[in-house]
């Protein structure tokens, strides 16, 4: 389209060849975000998205403003400024359920060395302690009404704010991930090094908290890029050079080492292994979901499904995307939704195959616009080996195309749709249009009703 | 489709604007027969026979102490309005008419003058043998060293229509009271300056003979007076006597009632400055208070000065000039006003009704209205609904009725009482407000007041009493527009307008017959012509210009600057700074445009009904733009509006700004309709503040609808591409050429759905790249192609976004857009349509798309459509009903639907939104696929 638009010239049949990119093109029946909201207060890149309750969420990004929203109307309810740097951290922190006191509160930390407790139902900021270095994770262990900071070490504090302990200094990069783990553990990514630490709560013998290094895991051969936990018995690391590693939860052994998951089928030819190798950007494992079955990577631009009772891969979409995917999440729908460095968001479904699926890929005539990036012939082979060695295979439903910079996250909410937040400092918020009619249909009658204008037909 | 004055276009073909294709001409059996005196380059509708003008005018005459009644100005001031007509024998006439009763001086039994606050009088008077009819409106203004401190003066609205006069009276009535009301505000303003300086002067002189007189008493120890200071001791107590006379004046001028300011509702451009004004001057009535006083106390530098204790009034001293009466500033004002109410009522009188009528139908329509008309109409759409809000209590009755029971005649045979040859209304004010509505219901009736009675009101000290607004009671029918607002939950919406129409008419004809003996006797034919619209077809007056709408045209436009008129339209320039920029195109353009205004002057002559001769207005222009700078340099002792001129306060200005710089725009597309236009905002002197939706909007809407009719007759794909506006989804015209782009763009807006009260979602002209927000604010986006490869990020972003958008490219000729297959569209926008103007194609848009809106509102509004009946009920039930409904009921096919359904939407979002402007546009999509159009 681009060239069309320049010269007008048609495009030659061959250029199209150079991206194996599968394109959903622009008729998305199943796509249900047909409304879209574009909310705006952020000066800079917003990079985390946080779900507060059923209707809101908070935003923060590199200007260090926190903003409340409401996922319902895209109204902004709070603006918390406080920062003075970009925020590197966001983590809701939910009231104890024994205490009586109610107060919604939520912890920043941001690249100025301080982490702030903010009350989001007022704006009010609670409390505000300063570092010695910059705090790149939070982790909340709501079960002993504590928390935990990341940076170059790691501290335990308690909701007012008093440091309860902290370890000696880990390293200069600092800690990259945390986890919680059962028995008061967390597990620490630190670099190459997984480190599992254990909170210990004061006792009537030792009144006083305490926290311990329990193990280091020194399997990955290079920096740890995610860290999630599957369920009560694993967890997951992944690693830049694409190691996926599932661990025993409880004994921190390894159960499965992946190295070239992402290459599943097992007879591929050489040539393919070294472009691979080129591009190491393709194989680093930027983020995880999960769910019972299945552990969902993002491997560079690609998506990967990995059964954990097969322990191999199920699913893949080598080229998901144009760039690096940054965020996936697991719908409850069997959809897998993701998000890039190249703008886009995707939504995908993962199908069992029965027969060979039919062509996703619509005609040559819509794509005609379509900026070359599908051609059948191309794709066929490929697709013909993957075919053979995996039982599944994802299927695009629908992309969101709005902004215009790199997706760093996004949000799902059950009732109001997808929020995406992105390096554009915009804050899509997508709808599903015929809900949202429904919506307005009975708020309108509820008005007619409340003005009296409402008549009945006899 | 051919409607009425498309069957008008088969009688004088060669009169009208080039046409896109020649049709073969008609066959001599079915064409209309010539009229017949098309030769003498008569319009059928112009009855201009008797009058010695080619248009109305306004006039403004005084009754001079001196030379005694005297024309002061006419508005448009040009002497080819009123051509050879004989304005002193016409201001003698209307001046001969004033019953204002203006009573000043010693009333008997009161030891001081009296100012009396006198109300207008109104008075429609006609000239047969003149074939003049005018509206009178007498005022009277104080001048401390005129005769009883009065000087009356009339403001006249001449016409050769009488039937125009009559039934436009009370539109005439409440125009001509703001603008009278103006004057006198700001003549109260500067007579109470006058009477402070008086007082220092008497102070000053009163200090001097006392001095004088203790000095003749010491020197005198005799005990006995010389004759010289009694004199003194004389002149001193008249001295004395003046400062008592002249507080207590100012005392009453200050104590000027703040009701009846209120009541006064002014245009909009003065309405804030002279409310500020009211509330100061309240606020000053009280004489204990007096820290306001400055606000009528003169300049501190006034040195008073020795005078004569006794004024002398002598024949040769100069009256003040009316300027000099009132403020500069009001003054000002007031000619905008005047040529406010000239613009409102040019035209004829069956086109001025028609668009009444539409006007108030339009308002009835409140909840889909803002889809597709105009802002401007709106706006005064909600200064109206204020209004009869506040006017509720005397609502109760159905308007139809208080119009037959109070027709205009009655009020006229009582006053025809006067034994005048003149027909005349006469102010009667109620002393209560709370009784108003009560009275103005019962006006009718009470004209068995005598004139006594009614001047026993008129005498009455307005001080202290609550008066009311001055023209409501008399009228009767005043608030007949707001009335019908309020009314639409009764059934007869319509129905009750026409027949007021008709009747109002025939009755003020048979007034004149009766009671006007002067007149019958001076047009015995005007009398027995029967009474049916005999001279009230659609003159069309707008529709009378000429075309020159060529590739010429085009040629002309690139001579503008573009960035300058883009901003104009967002509203962003200033009043004054968008009219400094019409006038600089005007200049620019001129030299180009040699050869065109003579032949809209020779073709405008040839018309009779409207010239508007384009030449003379420049040096009028100039004058006007040194009046305002006096004004704004005139010290003033108000610091805001010394700041801001009181219209750059008021955001009702921001509209007509905007309508201003979209008759720029649209002047820009077509050279001859910019010459007469430019003609006609110079020659109102302040164009755009006081005008909004005057001619200029009406302009807009025929350039928009020519070019919209010629973009359908053009593109074979015209229908998909409004069918993408229609149904919500950016269309964006890219192309290289501005004005080109620009052209379409105004073009095609007719046909994208408002969000709310507010300007449409279009945006002109852009050259960045689009963004995300953009799809979501604009509709229609005139977009700049680049051939630079700076122009990559701009391409890239359309092919980024291109689900949200239809793509127009008018160099290459090619539309990108989804498919369209339904049978609305083609109705709308028929490529052989018959239709070949565009005033009218733009009606017959409009009335399209006034169906389809109702048809909208059908669909939104029914409960059952969108929610289930009952519990049991499933969704898919109601999906089934849903779209049962909108294909057998509404008898829509294919994407037709999804128009209903988005304007659906748009309905409720305006519906639920809790406060206007709050809600922020939403941008709703489809996922379909786009097809590429080609020629």
């Amino acid at each position: 389209m681009l060239r069309w638009l320049i010269g007008g010239g048609r495009e030659p049949q061959g250029l199209a060849e150079k991206s194996a990119l599968q394109s959903i093109g622009e008729d998305q029946t199943q796509n249900p975000y047909t409304e879209l909201l574009v909310l705006k207060a952020h000066h800079d890149i917003v990079r985390f998205l946080v779900q507060l309750d059923d209707f809101r969420f908070a935003s923060a990004g590199d200007d260090g403003l926190v903003v409340v929203w409401n996922a319902q109307t895209g109204a902004k309810l709070l603006e918390l400024s406080g920062h003075t740097q970009k925020i590197t951290a966001i983590v809701p922190f939910p009231p104890m359920e024994s205490s009586k006191e109610n107060s919604q509160l939520i912890l920043t930390a941001s690249a100025d060395r301080t982490v702030i407790v903010w009350d989001y139902d007022t704006g009010r900021q609670v409390q505000r302690s300063c570092f010695q270095s910059t705090v790149k994770c939070l982790t909340v262990l709501q079960r002993l009404d504590i928390w935990l900071s990341g940076g170059n070490d790691l501290g335990v504090w308690n909701r007012k704010l008093d440091l309860l302990c902290k370890t000696s200094h880990l390293s200069d990069t600092g800690i990259s991930a945390l986890v919680e783990t059962p028995r008061n553990c967390v597990v620490a990514a630190v670099g190459k090094e997984l480190i599992i630490f254990r909170v210990v709560a004061p006792t009537e013998t030792l009144p006083r908290w305490d926290i311990v290094e329990v193990k280091r895991l020194l399997d990955h051969q290079d920096n740890i890029l995610s860290l999630i936990n599957v369920n009560d018995l694993n967890f997951v690391t992944g690693s830049h050079v694409g190691e996926l590693i599932i661990w025993d939860i409880l004994d921190w052994s390894v159960q499965a080492y992946e190295l070239n998951f992402w290459n599943p089928s097992a007879q591929l030819d050489a040539q393919q292994e070294i472009k691979l190798c080129q591009k190491l950007n393709d194989i680093s494992i930027n983020h995880f979901t999960c769910d019972e079955e299945n552990i969902f990577a993002a491997v560079g631009r690609g998506l990967y499904v990995y059964n954990l009772q097969m322990k191999r891969v199920i699913a893949c979409q080598k080229m998901a995307h144009d760039s690096n995917v940054l965020h996936i999440a697991k719908l409850p729908n069997r959809q897998l939704i993701s998000c890039s460095e190249d703008g886009s968001v995707c939504i995908w479904e993962l199908r069992e195959k029965r027969q060979l699926p039919a062509e996703p890929v619509p005609t040559g005539f819509f794509n005609m616009w379509g900026f070359g990036r599908v051609n059948k012939q191309a794709s066929q082979p490929m697709k013909k080996q993957q075919e053979d060695t995996t039982p599944c295979f994802l299927e695009p439903v629908g992309d969101l195309i709005g902004h215009s910079s790199s997706v760093e996250m996004f949000l799902y909410f059950e009732d109001h749709g997808l929020v995406t937040c992105s390096a554009d400092h915009l804050i899509i918020l997508w709808k599903n249009g015929e809900q949202e009619s429904g919506l307005r249909s009975l708020k309108l009658f509820q008005k007619l009703e409340e003005n009296g204008d409402l008549y009945r037909a006899v | 489709m051919i409607s009425a004055p498309d069957v008008v276009a088969f009688t004088k073909e060669d009169e009208y604007e080039e046409e896109p294709y020649n049709e073969p001409a008609l066959p001599e059996e079915y064409s209309v027969p010539l009229f017949p005196f098309t030769s003498q380059g008569a319009n059928p509708w112009s009855k201009l026979s008797g009058a010695k003008f080619s248009r109305d005018f306004i006039l403004i005459s005084e009754f001079s102490e001196q030379v005694g009644p005297q024309p002061l100005l006419t508005i448009p001031n040009d002497t080819k309005v009123f051509g050879t007509f004989d304005l002193n024998y016409f201001s003698l006439r209307i001046m001969s008419v004033d019953y204002q009763a203006s009573f000043v001086g010693h009333p008997p039994g009161s030891a001081y003058p009296k100012l009396n606050f006198v109300e207008d009088s109104k008075v429609v008077l006609g000239d047969s043998k003149e074939g003049a009819f005018a509206y009178v409106h007498h005022l009277t203004l104080y001048d401390l060293e005129a005769r009883g401190f009065v000087r009356p003066f009339c403001m006249a609205y001449i016409s050769s229509d009488q039937h125009k006069i009559m039934q436009q009276f009370q539109e005439l009535s409440a125009e001509f009271s703001k603008a009278s009301e103006c004057l006198k505000t700001g003549n109260r303003k500067a007579f109470a300056g006058e009477l402070e300086k008086k007082l220092k002067d008497l102070d000053y002189t009163r200090t001097v003979l006392h001095t004088e007189t203790e000095i003749q008493k010491k020197a005198n120890d005799k005990g006995f007076y010389s004759s010289q200071a009694i004199e003194k001791a004389n002149e001193l107590a008249s001295v004395e006597k003046s400062i008592i006379e002249h507080q207590d004046l100012l005392k009453q001028i200050r104590s000027y009632p703040r009701q009846k300011m209120k009541a006064s509702d002014l245009c909009p451009g003065e309405m804030e400055h002279n409310h500020e004004q009211a509330d100061q001057a309240s606020t000053t009535s009280n004489p204990d208070e007096l820290a306001d006083v400055d606000l009528y106390t003169c300049r501190p530098t006034y040195t008073p000065k020795l005078i004569k204790a006794k004024s002398t009034k002598c024949f040769d001293k100069k009256l003040k000039t009316l300027e000099e009466l009132c403020d500069t500033e009001y003054f000002t004002q007031t000619l905008a006003q005047l040529s406010h109410i000239e613009h409102m009522f040019r035209g004829d009188l069956c086109y001025l009704l028609t668009s009444q009528i539409d006007r108030a139908l339009l308002k009835q329509q409140r909840v889909t209205n803002f889809l597709f008309e105009d802002f401007v109409e709106v706006s005064d759409k909600m200064a109206d609904r204020q209004e009869s809000v506040s006017s509720q209590p005397g609502q109760d009755r159905p308007p139809s009725r208080s119009v037959e029971e109070c027709p205009i005649p009655k009020v006229l045979i009582s006053v025809g009482s006067y034994k005048s040859s003149v027909e005349s209304v006469l102010i009667k004010m109620e002393q209560e407000l709370g009784d108003e509505y009560n009275k103005e219901v019962e006006a009718p009736e009470s004209n068995s007041f005598d004139l006594q009675e009614n001047l026993d009101y008129l005498d009455m000290d307005m001080k202290g009493s609550i008066s009311s607004g001055e023209s409501i009671e008399v009228l009767g029918m005043e608030k007949f527009t707001s009335v019908l607002s309020k009314s639409d939950s009764q059934a007869s919406l319509t129905v009750p307008l026409s027949p007021q129409v008709v009747r109002s008419k025939a009755v003020s004809h048979r007034t004149i017959s009766e009671d006007s003996i002067e007149v019958l006797s001076t047009c015995p034919s005007e009398a027995l012509i029967p009474d049916d619209f005999k001279a009230s077809y659609p003159s069309a007056i707008n529709e009378e210009e000429t075309y020159a709408d060529n590739e010429e045209a085009i040629h002309f436009e690139a001579s503008v600057s573009a960035p300058e008129l883009d901003e104009a339209q967002e509203g962003s320039l200033e009043n004054t700074l968008s009219q400094v920029d019409s006038c600089c195109i005007g200049k620019e353009s001129e030299g180009q445009l040699v050869p065109l205004p003579t032949s809209v002057h020779i073709l405008s002559d040839e018309d009779g009904v409207v010239s508007i001769p384009p030449q003379p207005y420049r040096q009028k222009d100039q004058v006007f733009h040194v009046d305002f700078t006096v004004e704004n340099a005139s010290p003033s002792r108000d610091k805001s509006s010394d700041m801001f001129p009181s219209y750059e306060l008021d955001p009702s200005h921001l509209l007509a700004s905007r309508d201003v710089s979209k008759t720029s725009l649209d002047n820009y597309s077509d050279t001859t309709s910019y010459v007469s236009s430019l003609a006609s905002t110079s020659s109102d002197r302040i164009p755009s503040s006081a005008h909004p939706g005057g001619l200029s909007s009406e302009r807009h809407k025929k350039r928009a609808g020519q070019n919209a009719l010629k973009f359908i007759r053009q593109y074979p794909f015209a229908h998909p591409a409004i069918y993408s506006l229609l149904s919500g989804r950016t269309l964006v015209v890219l192309g290289e050429d501005e004005t080109i782009v620009r052209k379409l763009v105004s073009a095609l807006s007719i046909f994208v759905p408002n969000y709310g009260h507010y300007a449409k979602p279009v945006k002109h002209w852009i050259s960045s790249p689009l963004q995300i927000m953009d799809f979501q604010k604009w509709k229609l986006i005139g977009l700049q192609r680049v051939a630079s490869p700076a122009s990559v990020n701009t391409l890239h972003a359309l092919s980024r976004y291109s689900r949200y958008i239809s793509i127009l490219d008018l160099d290459s000729k090619t539309l990108r857009c989804p498919l369209y297959r339904g049978t609305l569209v083609p109705r709308l926008a028929d490529h052989r349509t018959q239709i070949k103007r565009g005033s009218t194609y733009y009606l017959h848009v409009q009335s399209m798309l006034t169906q389809l809106c109702s048809k909208a509102f059908l669909y939104t509004f029914c409960h059952h459509l969108h929610l289930p009946a009952h519990n049991e009920e499933t969704q898919e039930v109601v999906a089934s009903r849903q779209a049962n409904f909108l294909k057998l009921n509404l008898g829509l096919v294919n994407e037709d639907i999804k128009v209903v359904q988005y304007l659906a939407e748009l309905l409720k979002l305006r519906y639920i939104q809790e406060s206007p402007g709050t809600t922020h546009p939403l941008l709703r999509f489809d996922y379909v696929p786009s097809f590429l159009y080609k020629i």
